[in-house]
């Protein structure tokens, strides 16, 4: 469904991005792995359409990257993308005025089961509670490609579980989601295949399963080798 | 779920689920979770829950049911075999691990008996 070829990124006189070409598939769960600073989040923000690559292309469903591609990725960042003035509820509404595919009962549901309160103002929200916002916010979507950066991050256990079950819950045939994440153990039994990038450049890129069998080593054993 | 990682996982989650087909947890006949649900309760990969219920197929633990779902045997002799099967392999890996510290098969036995009585 979309395709990546000779990917690069330049700011100023910092490269971000190097050179990354990959496939990604329908109905498959991805991991982006690599330690902070190697590019993952860049590389995401290029096919959010959010920044332009300097060098390289970038297919969509044979098109390039655009509004119909725009239409399709949810894309959720690292950052906090919400108005301290808003509340669960208009998060909602917010994301609905934005986006075709924002399914509002599947958001309700998702704030249920995440134990948020729709009147509970966002600034007043914990790392994690606000975390487990982003995600019910991003997965109300029924989008095609979800590109999630850092899910995980500074979340306690049990939230941990809760997200990791909406996004297999999200998960279909149809659906493509992309995990960025430095936490492989959490995610090991969930992915089916692996992305590893180091400064900048895909090294391995493949089915999670083959690459266990060829190496006879786990993901988590295979990230401290290349990383460590 | 806590997994072992040096097991392939659905090698792992076949065992959970032959273990609670033994136990009676899952009784013979009973309709198992759909690919999707079993991905959710088990926090694994939805084409790995597909490939366990293949697997299990082709063991013959359990059989698909055209839009209907999954269900274990109903055959008693299967049902045997797969319980032989895991304690031949409990036993077997036992034995193992024993021999590696020097247990003579006497004295495992001996030593099997000792702690099956403070056991129980």
């Amino acid at each position: 469904m979309l395709e990546c070829s000779n990917l690069k990124k330049v700011y100023l006189n910092k490269t971000a991005v190097e050179d990354i070409s990959l496939t990604l598939e329908k109905g498959r769960i991805y991991a982006l792995l690599g330690p902070n600073g190697s590019g993952k989040t860049t590389f995401m923000k290029m096919i959010s359409g959010l920044v332009k690559p300097t060098h390289g292309t970038i297919e969509y469903e044979g098109m390039p990257i655009g509004v119909q591609s725009k239409k399709d990725i949810a894309y959720m960042s690292t950052e906090p993308f919400f108005y301290s003035f808003m509340t669960v509820e208009s998060v909602g509404k917010y994301y609905k005025d934005f986006f075709e595919d924002f399914d509002e009962d599947k958001y309700v549901k998702l704030i249920g089961e995440m134990e948020l309160n729709m009147k509970d103002k966002v600034n007043k929200l914990s790392s994690g509670m606000s975390a487990k916002l982003k995600i019910a916010a991003t997965m109300a979507r029924n989008a095609k490609l979800y590109l999630l950066d850092e899910p995980l991050n500074g979340i306690d256990i049990i939230a941990r579980e809760k997200i990791i079950t909406t996004i297999l819950n999200a998960a279909s045939d149809d659906s493509t989601i992309v995990i960025s994440t430095h936490l492989v153990d959490e995610l090991e039994a969930v992915i089916d295949s692996v992305v590893f990038i180091k400064d900048g450049k895909s090294v391995i890129y493949g089915d999670a399963e083959q690459i266990r069998e060829q190496r006879g080593k786990s993901i988590v054993e295979l990230y401290k080798e290349i990383y460590g | 779920m806590e997994f072992d990682n040096n097991i392939p996982i659905y090698v792992q989650v076949i065992n959970m689920i032959k273990k609670d087909i033994i136990q009676g947890k899952l009784p013979m006949g009973a309709k198992l979770p759909s690919t999707r649900e079993l991905a959710v309760q088990y926090h694994i990969n939805p084409n790995t829950a597909g490939r366990i219920y293949k697997e299990m197929e082709m063991q013959n633990i359990c059989y698909t049911k055209r839009g209907l779902g999954t269900f274990v045997t109903e055959d008693s002799e299967v049902f045997k075999a797969m319980k032989e099967d895991m304690a031949e392999d409990l036993v077997n890996s036992f034995i193992k691990e024993m021999k590696d510290l020097g247990f003579s098969k006497e004295d495992l036995l001996s030593v099997v008996s000792v702690e099956y009585d403070k056991e129980s």
